[in-house]
């Protein structure tokens, strides 16, 4: 594709405990780009580094070495405040438990990013949160807690949530992990549905390879290097 | 348009109604808290003033007497041993009176003077005699020094020609009423046919025994003081200035000025020191009240990890999340300030109904100044943002990522 990279990796390294004699590294030099509207799988076996790169990349942690990009910004460069910004703004996040707020309702929690970006909430905010909840078919419970849907709908919730500031990017962990296999599918046409529609950029960590094989590119990770790169064989 | 309020609020608001037991504990501590002391500073203010009150009620705030007399060395040269003894006071006019007290009058903070002529006589009516204090007043300037007026049992205070008021204990002691005749006699011989038209009831038995007031020319020539005064009374409008005032006077005049404040030293000083102990006693109520509030939002940082870290990855500042927690303890600082003043008027109220005076008064008024509440307010509020500094400091410094994983 001709359309410029959302996110960029170059040589990324991330190691833990740095400077004592547990120093680890996680990740060794990691390359990679993603362009807009790309729609991308990440596999790789337990505790091969997914989800400490799936942060860096969602802003959450530091990488030690290398380059991070996003939307053309080197991150290195940006202070504490100005990544928080950057995160809120342009990432939207769905994790493997949806990590809803259960104090707030459906609506409310779909609200919240913008809420946070704008310092309140507004009635633009509420308008867009509800097409949102409309969208994955939940505009009836919008005024219940999280504790009263079901896992599907509380994921649901949750990309609808990612979804509110029209990210330029959604990062999943594992998003359909804790669902059954229809609702998982259901769950994941969910997230193609709105990556065509919004041609935003999808990174979806998974294990499940039936899923991954449903996406454009399956990127592997193994010991903490991306040991394969290409469309998915489909 | 709906008014909404601003991130920080909604979701602190949100987090206290969801920790709901945990919320009304650290509430009731406070509002305790709170309602001791409103109450505690409400009641020993009254109390206080009550007392200061009686205290001065019979009293002159400041009250100007002519130097004491000393006796000086003829020879004043250090090479002689001389034996000095001290003077007998006898009773003396203050020099030039009248533009001692214009000059106390014109001194700013005083209210009121009124020139007195004080000396001991008798009080005879048949075979009994009562030895008492004989007091030459103009009534209407003495009654701005004490408010004698609130005090008649019988007649009115008002002293003429050789009309006389009396305390209710010498009229009891002597079976007089109003109208009746009473003799006074004085050491120097002289003494009077006087005609009581006023009784009073002063609230203190020994000055109900001793005091008569008769006009200031009748107690000048009884005493032998023709033209003189014994003592200037005066009134200052803040009371806890007489000292002050006291000793601006004595050095302006070099007369014998003593305020109530020395008079009453004791007192003073024991009104000061239940200052001191409700000033200790707020003190640790605040540090355990601030405690409470401390220790039961540390739990709830730890128990809001990952709405932490969940906001934190939706773009909330360390600064919203400090906010977040800050608010909490504000809030409960508000709340329980407003629950603690209407629990401190439910307490007066209650006690203010069991506690009496001697003569079945209320102890104490059930009412509660605006500005304690207003104290309350602003110290419960300080103290919940304060404390809440510690958890809501931890709570902006957890990593995220930790934060969600836990």
């Amino acid at each position: 594709m001709s359309t410029a990279p959302v996110i960029e990796l170059a040589g990324l390294t991330k190691a833990y405990n740095l400077g004592t004699p547990v120093e680890t590294e996680v990740l060794h030099g990691i390359d990679l780009s993603l362009a807009e509207g790309e729609f991308a799988a990440l596999i790789g076996p337990s505790g091969s580094g997914k989800s400490t790169l799936l942060n860096i990349i969602g802003l959450l942690e530091r990488p030690t070495g290398g380059r991070l990009s996003i939307g053309g910004r080197d991150t290195a460069r940006l202070s504490e405040a100005e990544i928080t910004q950057l995160r809120g703004r342009s990432i939207g996040f769905v994790f493997q438990f949806h990590h809803l707020l259960p104090a707030f309702t459906a609506l409310e929690n779909v609200m919240m990013p913008s809420i946070i970006a704008r310092g309140r909430p507004d009635d633009a905010a509420e308008a867009t949160a509800l097409e949102l909840l409309d969208a994955v078919g939940l505009k009836a419970h919008a005024l219940k807690k999280p504790a009263e849907l079901s896992g599907g709908q509380q994921q649901r919730v949750a990309i609808a949530r990612a979804l509110a500031l029209r990210p330029r990017l959604i990062l999943a962990d594992e998003p359909t992990g804790n669902l059954d296999t229809h609702t998982a599918d259901d769950i994941f046409a969910l997230l193609r549905e709105f990556n065509r529609q919004s041609n935003c950029a999808c990174l979806i960590v998974t294990h499940d390879p039936r899923l991954a094989a449903r996406c454009d590119r399956i990127v592997q990770l193994v010991d903490g290097r991306i040991a394969d790169d290409g469309p998915a064989a489909g | 348009m709906k008014f909404r309020l601003p991130f920080a609020p909604i979701v602190a608001l949100r987090f206290l109604r969801e920790g709901r037991m945990q919320t009304l504990l650290i509430l009731a501590g406070t509002t305790g808290g709170v309602a001791v002391i409103v109450f505690l500073t409400q009641l020993i203010t009254q109390l206080q003033a009550q007392i200061v009150d009686r205290v001065l009620g019979s009293q002159a705030h400041v009250v100007i007497r002519p130097a004491e007399e000393v006796n000086r060395r003829a020879i004043d040269d250090a090479g002689f041993a001389s034996i000095v003894e001290p003077r007998a006071q006898r009773l003396r006019s203050i020099d030039q009176w009248e533009n001692i007290a214009r000059l106390a009058a014109d001194m700013p903070g005083v209210t009121a003077v009124s020139p007195v002529v004080t000396g001991p006589a008798f009080a005879v009516r048949g075979q009994a005699s009562k030895s008492v204090a004989l007091m030459g007043v103009d009534a209407e300037r003495y009654r701005r020094i004490v408010r004698m007026e609130e005090y008649m049992v019988a007649g009115r205070f008002a002293v003429e020609g050789t009309r006389a008021v009396i305390g209710s204990e010498l009229a009891k002691d002597l079976g007089i009423r109003m109208d009746d005749k009473l003799r006074v006699a004085l050491p120097n011989g002289r003494d009077e046919l006087l005609q009581v038209g006023g009784i009073f009831d002063i609230g203190n038995k020994d000055l109900n025994r001793r005091w008569v007031f008769v006009t200031l020319p009748l107690a000048q020539s009884l005493l032998d003081l023709p033209g003189g005064v014994s003592n200037l009374d005066l009134t200052v409008a803040d009371i806890f200035e007489a000292q002050p005032v006291a000793d601006r006077l004595r050095g302006a005049t070099s007369l014998n000025v003593e305020s109530w404040m020395q008079t009453n030293a004791q007192l003073l000083a024991a009104l000061r020191n239940q200052s001191v102990s409700n000033n200790l006693i707020r003190s640790f109520v605040v540090i355990i009240v601030a405690l409470g509030i401390a220790s039961v939002l540390v739990v709830s940082v730890v128990q809001k990890q990952k709405e932490i870290g969940i906001l934190r990855a939706m773009g909330a500042s360390r600064a919203m999340i400090l906010q977040v927690f800050l608010i909490q303890g504000a809030v409960v600082g508000a709340v329980g300030s407003v629950l603690g003043s209407a629990l401190a008027f439910t307490l007066l109220n209650v006690f203010s109904a069991i506690y009496r005076n001697a003569d079945g008064q209320p102890l104490f008024a059930a009412e509660l100044e605006p500005r304690f509440i207003a104290m309350a307010a602003l110290v419960a509020t300080a103290v919940g943002l304060l404390s809440a500094l510690i958890p809501a400091r931890r709570a902006a410094r957890m990593d995220p990522v930790q934060a969600i994983r836990s």
